[in-house]
């Protein structure tokens, strides 16, 4: 309702944003706010009579209704009104739907999400609503710190771990892990020593302020957080290194940040720090640090050894991927260890293995369910940080805050360019002075700094509510102004943005070909550098680990033919999608087509193999989308098709090919004559790409067809004459010779090895009756094209005609 | 050990250093590196790269090796292979693998970007006829492939067609059907490649300290 609401308002009033915006903001908070202060304000069980009216607030109604239970009969209450029972969880679904509600408003007013970041705007709604709370007379709520660390932040670092792009976190971890603890560490002794003197200077009337707090307070503040990071820098597409240089720096910052806190928290009562604690310190640092990624590892690898055993029960692997995720993050924070790396850990550990074993949908879905839950937290955790700026308590005091605020500018500017100069001495690729700018300005604070500061006692630390103060000053200070100004400094300094190429399958042979051509380069040269050791960790890792994580016959796929497999299904998927109407892969109207490039005197036609998992679902895609394309089909006179070579072809291949593929040892009866040749002619000239069959045994049928362009009268010719060819014995290895129908001898392997794949859905069995099929059979493909249900299999199990 | 040699040695490093723009302590090392493998002769032969242990299960081992010794990367006209090279020419091909410095321009860096992809050209273009064709390429993919079992033979072969088919479809755009495509030439080759900032990848961090004695 609200939402039919807003697209009225969306369509109605083109152009009028502040209206538009004011409205929207107007509607959910006035929803909002009738509602909650009803819900905060505790109400007894009011029951509404036929004939009764109720007031809520009036608990002397309780009494009357039991005195009145217990003398009169009440009439039976056809509507009642409780609202305490539910009223937890209506609150927290309004409080998710105020922030889904917004999210809404503001892509809907494009020019000013241009220029002010979603995470400002949040903040104010937040600062809005908090304000109508207080002003209807309830005590708006703020952000917990428990449910901040445990329900708002882990989908935001999940989605972060799980996605992280491996390559370039690995090439430059040494300077992340430098700019996240040397940087913290810098910053947090910086700003509390500062602070310390300058609480110390007459005048200030802080001097009640010990080293040991302000220590706290500079660990508390010095953190850059991943939150805001991840707000506002995927707004301005920057390029990969600096993105993930900020990023990571904020994620692997939260070990440093754990140790210091406590630490200095542990001791600030006690008031002096000896030599002692602080190698316990560095101690512990270690052990948060690598404590928390040995526990993100441990799930991180349950959870790949559990995906393998999934491919009967497809439909809760993301519920896996997730539990096992925070089950990480839970377990590393019982032992104060750090959760965030614990938690990317996880994502890191598991990928690789659980997107080999989980099906394309379970993908989708926790690909989805990631990026919907951190959207939510991010926006709610924006929201509950303007609510809690109203609600909380606050100790304004001039110099404290100001000094914060402009200590952290400073440290953050010191330190980066600091540790960029030593940096650099090492570094290959060297960071420039734009580079360093970026780096230093998006060193962004957020609700983490809030949380941990929320979270002091208030006996040890009195003076808890300026700490508060400040920190909030500093993160509004970072996000509103460094937040709106970062894009356009990034568009005057001209940095470098993130390319929106896609992969090509080109860049992917070169990528891996340089891999190995500078590991070795490297063993030449005679010193063992950063590739050879990424290399001897990928044999072991293809040797040993995948073999016992990834389920059946993809524990062997190289990553070269993985990323094939990937790129062809998406194009499949794309086609389907489409109803045929996909333009060519490489995005250029192009006449070109594997005959362009076939020599012609050469008779091989070569094709790419899939593994029977991946044909499964490239046919099950395609035959559920069959409908869409069966009538374009047969509208088309094929001689004169289009130059889309990725056109109809595709699934009445596969389809063919699938019934080609459960041939088993029954099939005695050698290939009977084709069809008309220019039946077969046109069928098969207007295939883009037909998959052959892995030929794991011998004498497996192996059916290649021609990759030929749609108008390809000279290679029809070489099709036919193969046709002849094919009742001779099979080629060997079935490689050479373009279209060789192998039907040796009836393989007694086949059945048993087309039946013990590991399938989904069972699909086998059902295909086993349908034996001697000879896929040549034109009325048969006929049907099965006229025929593009999922159970299309069972009908066709009639013996083979000649 | 630098007061061992003698001065003329100095001297060719310092040739050698203005040639390639290897520091002195970097050519000391590859120097000491190329004894080593050579058995202190002058001459570096394929068997002696052939023997070193770490590159047994390098896929494309052959082609690195034949990179050493292919005329074409010793920056002077002409092609072919030589039997055994000497410590020039070692170091002439060491010096592909040479990062960019901090300050380059971005002509110095388009430079450097097709030096590279040329050296990167003439490992794929084994007959030296100035295009990859197509066998050429399913060499290339199929002994990337190569440590991964006979299975992968006709996928390798795909993968080939495939990506031949995108450079020609971004190269050529249009080609009517009864065109043939030649192969890719080093002006296609640098398109394609235009995404992987080959300057910033294809390097070797070269060491100032001797770790001869701890590799094999």
């Amino acid at each position: 309702m609200a939402c039919r609401h807003l697209t009225h308002l969306a369509c109605g009033w083109n152009g009028e944003v502040g209206r538009r915006l004011v409205t929207v903001t107007l509607l959910a908070v006035f929803l909002v706010g009738t509602v909650l202060p009803l819900g905060a304000a505790s109400s007894p069980e009011i029951t509404v009579g036929l004939n009764g009216d109720h007031t809520p607030h009036q608990p002397n109604n309780d009494h009357d209704d039991h005195a009145s239970h217990n003398t009169t009969k009440k009439a039976f209450p056809v509507l009642s009104f409780d609202f305490e029972r539910i009223g937890m969880p209506f609150e927290i679904s309004l409080w998710v739907l105020l922030a889904s509600l917004m999210k809404l408003g503001f892509h809907l007013t494009p020019r000013l999400s241009g220029i002010v970041p979603e995470s400002c705007l949040l903040i104010v709604v937040g600062l809005l609503v908090g304000g109508l709370i207080k002003v209807v007379g309830q005590k708006p709520p703020v952000l917990e710190s428990n449910l901040f660390f445990l329900c708002l932040l882990p989908p935001i670092i999940l989605d972060a771990g799980y996605f992280l792009p491996i390559r370039p976190f690995t090439e430059n971890m040494g300077t992340i892990l430098i700019f996240a603890v040397v940087g913290t560490l810098w910053n947090a002794f910086f700003v509390g020593g500062a602070l310390y003197g300058i609480c110390q200077l007459e005048g200030v009337h802080l001097k009640n302020y010990d080293l040991l707090s302000c220590l706290l307070f500079g660990s508390i503040i010095s953190a850059v957080d991943p939150v805001a990071v991840l707000a506002v820098f995927e707004e301005i597409h920057i390029n990969e290194l600096l993105h993930i240089l900020v990023f990571g720096e904020s994620l692997l910052n939260d070990a440093v940040t754990v140790v210091l806190y406590h630490l200095f928290e542990e001791f600030a009562g006690v008031g002096t720090v000896t030599m002692v604690d602080v190698l316990l310190g560095i101690v512990c640092f270690l052990v948060v640090s690598l404590g928390g990624i040995l526990v993100g590892a441990i799930y991180g690898i349950l959870a790949a050894f559990t995906s393998r055993f999934t491919s009967h029960t497809r439909v809760i692997e993301p519920l896996f991927v997730f539990l096992y995720s925070y089950m990480a993050y839970l377990s590393a924070e019982v032992f104060h260890l750090s959760g965030i790396m614990a938690l990317i850990a996880c994502g890191v550990v598991m990928r690789p293995y659980v997107e080999a074993n989980i099906s394309h949908k379970s993908h989708t879905t926790i690909k989805y369910f990631l990026k919907m839950w951190s959207s939510v937290s991010e926006t709610l955790i924006f929201i509950f940080l303007g609510v809690s700026t109203v609600a909380g308590d606050h100790n304004w005091n001039w110099t404290f805050v100001t000094s914060t605020v402009l200590l952290s500018l400073v440290a953050r500017v010191l330190g980066v360019v600091g540790l960029t100069f030593v940096i650099n001495k090492f570094r290959i690729v060297k960071l420039t002075t734009k580079d360093q700018f970026i780096i230093a300005y998006g060193g962004l604070r957020g609700a983490i700094a809030f949380s941990l500061g929320y979270l002091l006692d208030k006996v040890h630390f009195p003076m808890r509510d300026m700490f508060l103060t400040a920190i909030i000053t500093v993160i509004f200070f970072t996000v509103f102004v460094q937040g709106m100004t970062i894009r356009p400094l990034v568009d005057l300094l001209a940095v470098k943005k993130k390319q929106e190429t896609k992969r090509s399958i080109n860049e992917e042979i070169h990528t891996q070909f340089l891999d190995h051509l500078l590991t070795g380069i490297e063993d030449i040269c005679g010193h063992y550098g950063h590739h050879h050791w990424k290399d001897k960790m990928n044999r072991f890792n293809k040797k040993y680990v995948k073999k016992c994580l990834i389920a059946g016959e993809r524990s062997k796929e190289p990553q070269l033919i993985a990323f094939y497999h990937k790129m062809e299904m998406k194009h499949a998927i794309e086609l389907v999608e489409s109803g045929g109407n996909v333009k060519l892969p490489s995005a250029l109207p192009s006449t070109v087509s594997m005959q362009n490039i076939q020599p012609k005197k050469l008779q091989e036609r070569a094709l790419p193999q899939i593994p029977k998992g991946r044909e499964e679902e490239i046919r099950k895609i395609l035959r559920t989308n069959l409908q869409k394309t069966r009538q374009r089909l047969q509208s088309y006179n094929r001689h004169t098709l289009v130059v889309d070579p990725y056109e109809d072809g595709w699934n009445e291949v596969l389809l063919k090919r699938k019934k080609i593929n459960q041939m088993s040892n029954y099939l005695t009866v050698p290939a009977g004559p084709p069809e008309s040749p220019t039946l077969a002619r046109a069928r098969l000239s207007s295939d883009p790409q037909a998959w052959s069959m892995k030929p794991d045994s011998d004498g497996v049928p192996a059916i290649k067809v021609d990759l030929a362009s749609p108008q390809s009268p000279p290679d029809s010719v070489n099709i036919t004459d193969e046709f002849g060819k094919r009742s001779g014995p099979p080629a060997g290895g079935g490689e050479e010779g373009g279209l060789v129908m192998k039907r040796p001898h009836p393989p007694p392997s086949l059945s048993v090895t087309a039946a013990t794949k590991e399938e989904k859905g069972g699909r086998r069995q059902q295909q086993q009756p349908e034996e001697d099929e000879e896929g040549r059979d034109p009325q048969r493909l006929m049907r099965c094209l006229s025929d593009p249900g999922p159970s299309a299999e069972e009908e066709e199990d009639e013996p083979f005609l000649p | 050990m630098g007061g061992f040699h003698s001065v003329p040695q100095d001297h060719r490093y310092r040739d050698f250093a203005d040639k390639t723009g290897f520091s002195l302590e970097q050519i000391g090392n590859l120097h000491n590196r190329f004894k080593q493998l050579s058995h202190n002769e002058d001459t570096l032969r394929k068997d002696d790269l052939n023997k070193i242990p770490d590159l047994a299960c390098n896929p494309i081992r052959a082609q690195i090796i034949e990179a050493f010794f292919d005329k074409r990367n010793f920056q002077s006209h002409g092609g072919g292979t030589v039997e055994e090279i000497g410590f020039e020419e070692f170091l002439t091909v060491m010096s592909y693998f040479r990062p960019p410095s901090l300050n380059m321009t971005e002509e110095q860096r388009e430079e450097l970007r097709r030096v590279k992809l040329r050296f990167l050209f003439n490992m794929h273009d084994t007959d030296n006829d100035g295009t990859i064709t197509l066998e050429e390429y399913r060499h290339v993919v199929e002994e990337l492939l190569s440590r991964s079992g006979a299975l992968c033979r006709e996928t390798a072969k795909g993968i080939a067609d495939a990506a031949m088919l995108e450079v020609a479809s971004i190269s050529m755009g249009h080609m009517e059907p009864d065109e043939f495509y030649e192969g890719i030439t080093f002006e296609h080759f640098l398109t394609i490649l235009k995404g992987i900032e080959i300057e910033s990848r294809m390097h070797i961090r070269f060491l100032n300290v001797d770790t001869t004695v701890l590799c094999k």
